[in-house]
């Protein structure tokens, strides 16, 4: 049973990274591919719709994750104090930036939203990254089952580790550089014109931050969390899975190559939600079965066994969830229906 | 796999003392539980200033960021019940009219909206930050209904609110009012998930209490179906509707007042006061009164501390006014309705009610003062509201209302009147709830996070204090300006274009 809800709710968080993450990214690029405030507001509509949507995911997956491993969400939670809530007050300046540029207008308003916007989306990649770093890299659990980590002690791996190390930095910059391209090629996908043909371009030359990154901290990982290693080695059906992020990685820089680029948008769109795909699974199998090592002695981590709740709750919790699931799978189909095709420069406004 | 041997642990004992210590039967059940009840007690002023104690900063944190959050929900919740009726009009009338009315309270609803999933994101994630020995001793049963809510209605919400807002061409009327109904029971079924977890907390039922003194869930409909939630559920909502039409009818009175837009005033003025007037009354009677001896009758310390009574009596009176001493024991300048209490809660005027004296100190709530007072200032707001839509309701139906200046000018100064009361509601739930975080079973100073300094949480409360000021800045102003275009925007084309086209 807690093996289900292991993958359901790396399944909910996987959700979130896709579509998330590309909301992110447009954030990231917006100040670099639109020129002009209509060309601005041509990104701000690719997301507009479907930002808070996308956000429901982050909280459907926390909310899976209380129920299911509450152990795991008092110490993770409370272990991580700063920096999830510094990645809230980030969450509160995105949404509001991009919610209100478009209330308060006038000349000197949207600049400092835009930047506000771009500033917030850019730290929540890093800070994103890190946080997984973390969980990787294994934190400082003790017998009682807590730890505490500030945000940075002296950046080398080791027993007084912080948030921030030299690994979890490198995790957070490889998920600035897969957002940023995410992003870039959902906005390609949404637009046309010049934006497009400037998002495109971005993208081309993020793939090869994106592949540089992808090789080193594959690497680097091995070394750091031996668990990864083994998991593979005992188990090599799971090669599939880095096998699907090095798919997506190289499908990516296909469909962008030459001239042919705007035509296949969406191809490289779906390629770069591979990639990611493929690197999350990765790391969720890799860990397996642990959902929060520690990094001091291995006894003290968390696994999905001694972090469960009771098996009544999680056997009645797969019932409602299914229904929910179901249902909101409904709705963000058609939700993206309804909002699908390419944006236009100054469209039609309705309501607000 | 777990290394072999280890056992499964929901709750460390280190964390949380030793289980007979965090795990109390309910004050004033049994005398064996009053005796090992004092035995643990610390106060937790004791280590020096109250406020360098982690303790009081994590329940300043979560009141702050709470009390905000439910500033915006409660709007969005009561207007988007008037939202339907709105939309209902129009479709049934076939009167265009409805329709801008409807959409320039959209406006105002997505305004608040956005403010209420950014504050209530926090929300969400302090469970495990601020709290998170009470997570992991109660996260598999409040879990439930906390997931169950962003499962089922935030994404209902989000989904249609995004159709609402910025699909009417698109959807046709049918359409849009179907969304705009997707957006009431989305907000509503999320307004009774988080009560039924407040009530869990309140009123815990359907659990079992494991080999360790782990909380683990026995039953889920006994979890939904607590008594507690559904006569909390109706007086929070109903709340939220006064919030909504007082909200309504002091932006019409301001219009009629200042002759703009006067079509809409009359619109807006008449629907908040017919249905401010059902809902004024209906807060009191059944709603509030039911609450009041769910109180009386499942958490009689709260009741004996939020009614001031500090010695048990035969014929217990109630104050209106007064001022509680804790040291002395006594309300100071007392003015009471004698034998009210007891007519009350029990339905006899010599019935007798356990006052303060009954229930070992360690027990009682920990701020008497906060809780007597807003309790007593949601009671009086709630009677100054009914009074009020009593009389707007009787010039509205002498069709005097419209012209009547001085009732006019009342509609607009109390606008912010149910905020205010919703607020204090609040605390008193919450407050009264003390000692406990889960009543009976877990004190609230066992579950804070065990490895979170004050400091640490200083820093975060004091960024939230500074980030919600700049919030509140901008809602206000934003609302402002959305009030001074009015429903019908001078200029042609809103100028305020959607960010989704
Ligand atoms: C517009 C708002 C409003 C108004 C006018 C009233 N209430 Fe209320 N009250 C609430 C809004 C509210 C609330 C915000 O919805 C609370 C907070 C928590 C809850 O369950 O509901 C609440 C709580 C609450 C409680 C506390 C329950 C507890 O300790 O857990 C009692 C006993 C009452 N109410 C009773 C009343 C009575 C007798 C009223 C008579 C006029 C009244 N309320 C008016
Ligand atoms: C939105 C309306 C709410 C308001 C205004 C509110 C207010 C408060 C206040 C003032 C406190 C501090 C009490 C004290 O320190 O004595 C508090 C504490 C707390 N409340 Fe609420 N609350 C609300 C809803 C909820 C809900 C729905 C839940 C549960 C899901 C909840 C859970 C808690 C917890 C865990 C604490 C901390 C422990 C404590 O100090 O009691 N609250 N709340
Ligand atoms: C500790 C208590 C609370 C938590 C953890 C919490 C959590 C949240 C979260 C995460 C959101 C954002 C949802 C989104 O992204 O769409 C939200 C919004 C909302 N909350 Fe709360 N909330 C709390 C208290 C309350 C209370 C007491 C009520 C009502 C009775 C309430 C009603 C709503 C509603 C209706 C929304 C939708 C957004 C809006 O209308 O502003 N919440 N809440």
């Amino acid at each position: 049973m807690e093996t289900v809800w292991y993958c359901l709710i790396a399944g909910m968080i996987a959700i979130y990274v896709l579509l998330d993450g590309f909301d992110l990214g447009a954030g990231i690029i917006h100040l670099f591919v639109a020129r002009s405030d209509a060309e601005r507001r041509q990104v701000l509509a690719s997301i507009g719709p479907v930002w808070d949507g996308n956000e429901v995911w982050l909280l459907a997956a926390g909310g899976t994750l209380y129920f299911a491993f509450p152990a795991l969400y008092a110490s993770g939670f409370s272990g991580f104090y700063l920096p999830l809530m510094i990645v809230l007050w980030l969450l509160i300046l995105r949404g509001i930036s991009i919610e209100f540029r478009n209330h308060i207008e006038g000349p000197a308003w949207a600049p400092l939203w835009d930047v506000l916007f771009c500033f917030s989306s850019l730290l929540l990649a890093v800070f994103y990254g890190a946080a997984l770093g973390n969980v990787v890299r294994g934190v400082p659990l003790d017998a009682s089952g807590y730890f505490f980590e500030p945000l940075w002690t002296n950046f080398r791996l080791g027993p007084e580790t912080g948030i921030l190390d030299w690994y979890t930095i490198l995790i957070g910059l490889a998920a600035f550089l897969a957002l940023t391209q995410h992003g870039a090629l959902w906005v390609g996908l949404k637009t046309a014109g010049p934006v497009q043909e400037r998002s495109l371009r971005l993208a081309r030359g993020t793939w090869w931050g994106v592949a540089a990154s992808t090789v080193v901290i594959t690497w680097v990982t091995i070394h750091v969390q031996p668990q990864v290693y083994s998991n593979l080695s005992g188990h090599p059906w799971g090669y599939v899975f880095p096998a699907l992020a090095l798919a997506g990685l190289l499908a990516m820089r296909w469909f962008l190559r030459g001239q042919d680029a705007a035509q296949n948008d969406r191809k490289a769109f779906l390629a770069s939600c591979a990639y990611l795909l493929g690197m999350l699974t990765s790391v969720v199998f890799g860990l397996y079965p642990y959902v929060l090592p520690a990094s001091s002695n291995p006894a003290y981590g968390l696994t999905a066994q001694n972090a469960k709740a009771a098996d009544y709750g999680l056997r009645i919790g797969l019932v409602w969830w299914t229904i929910g699931m179901v249902l909101a799978g409904g709705y963000f189909v058609f939700l993206y229906r309804h909002f699908a095709g390419k944006v236009k420069v100054g469209a039609e406004h309705e309501g607000y | 796999m777990a290394s072999p041997g280890r056992t499964v642990r929901f709750l460390h004992r280190q964390d949380v003392g030793p289980a007979e210590a965090w795990y109390r039967p309910v004050a004033g059940v049994s005398p064996a539980a009053r005796a090992t009840a004092g035995q643990a007690s610390r106060c937790p002023y004791e280590k020096g200033a109250p406020l360098d104690d982690a303790l009081a900063i994590h329940r300043l944190h979560f009141a702050f960021t709470v009390t905000f959050h439910y500033l915006f929900p409660q709007l969005t919740m009561g207007l988007a019940l008037l939202l339907v009726i709105l939309k209902t009009l129009a479709l049934r009338t076939g009167e265009e009219h409805y329709n801008p009315a409807a959409r320039f309270w959209a406006r105002i609803f997505g305004i608040s909206f956005v403010l209420g999933v950014v504050t209530g994101i926090p929300m969400e994630f302090q469970f495990g930050t601020n709290w998170a020995a009470f997570s992991r001793a109660a996260g598999g049963v409040i879990g439930q209904t906390l997931a169950m809510e962003g499962v089922f209605s935030f994404f209902l919400e989000s989904s249609f609110l995004g159709l609402f807002l910025f699909g009417e061409k698109r959807l046709g009327p049918k359409g849009h009012w179907f969304a705009g109904l997707m957006v009431f029971l989305g907000s509503w079924l999320s307004g009774y998930l988080i009560v039924a977890t407040d009530a869990w907390m309140q009123h815990p039922v359907g659990y079992t209490l494991g080999p360790k003194g782990e909380i683990l869930l026995a039953s889920f409909w006994g979890l939904l179906l607590n008594r507690w939630a559904l006569w909390q559920y109706a007086h929070t909502m109903n709340g939220a509707v006064i919030t909504a039409c007082f909200v309504m009818a002091g932006v019409g009175a301001f219009y009629l007042l200042s002759n703009r837009h006067e079509a809409y005033g009359r619109t807006f003025v008449r629907l908040a006061v017919v249905v401010g007037v059902v809902a004024a009354i209906l807060q009191l009677f059944p709603f509030g009164e039911a609450q009041g001896r769910m109180v009386a009758h499942y958490q009689p310390t709260t009741l004996a501390a939020m009614e001031g009574l500090f010695e048990t009596q035969q014929g217990a009176p109630i104050a209106i006014l007064g001022q509680p001493d804790i040291q002395k024991k006594r309300l100071d300048n007392p003015l009471v309705v004698p034998r009210m209490l007891s007519f009350l809660t029990y339905r006899r005027w010599r019935a007798k009610v356990q006052g303060l004296d009954n229930f070992p100190p360690e027990n009682w709530p920990d701020m008497i003062p906060l809780l007597y007072y807003s309790y007593h200032m949601m009671l009086g707001l709630g009677t100054i509201f009914i009074a009020v839509m009593l009389v707007a309701a009787w010039l509205l139906w002498q069709g005097r209302l419209y012209t009547s200046r001085g009732t006019l000018w009342v509609l607009m100064l109390c606008l912010p009147l149910p905020f205010i009361a919703n607020t204090a509601g609040w605390i008193t739930a919450e407050v009264g709830r003390q000692p406990w975080v889960i009543y009976g079973l877990l004190r609230t100073r066992d579950g804070i996070s065990p490895q979170v300094s004050a400091g640490n949480a200083w820093f975060t409360l004091i960024g939230f204090m500074g980030m919600y000021t700049v919030l509140s800045i901008l809602f206000l102003f934003l609302v402002y300006r959305e009030i001074e275009r009015g429903p019908e925007p001078a200029t042609a084309a809103p100028a305020a274009g959607g960010t989704r086209g």
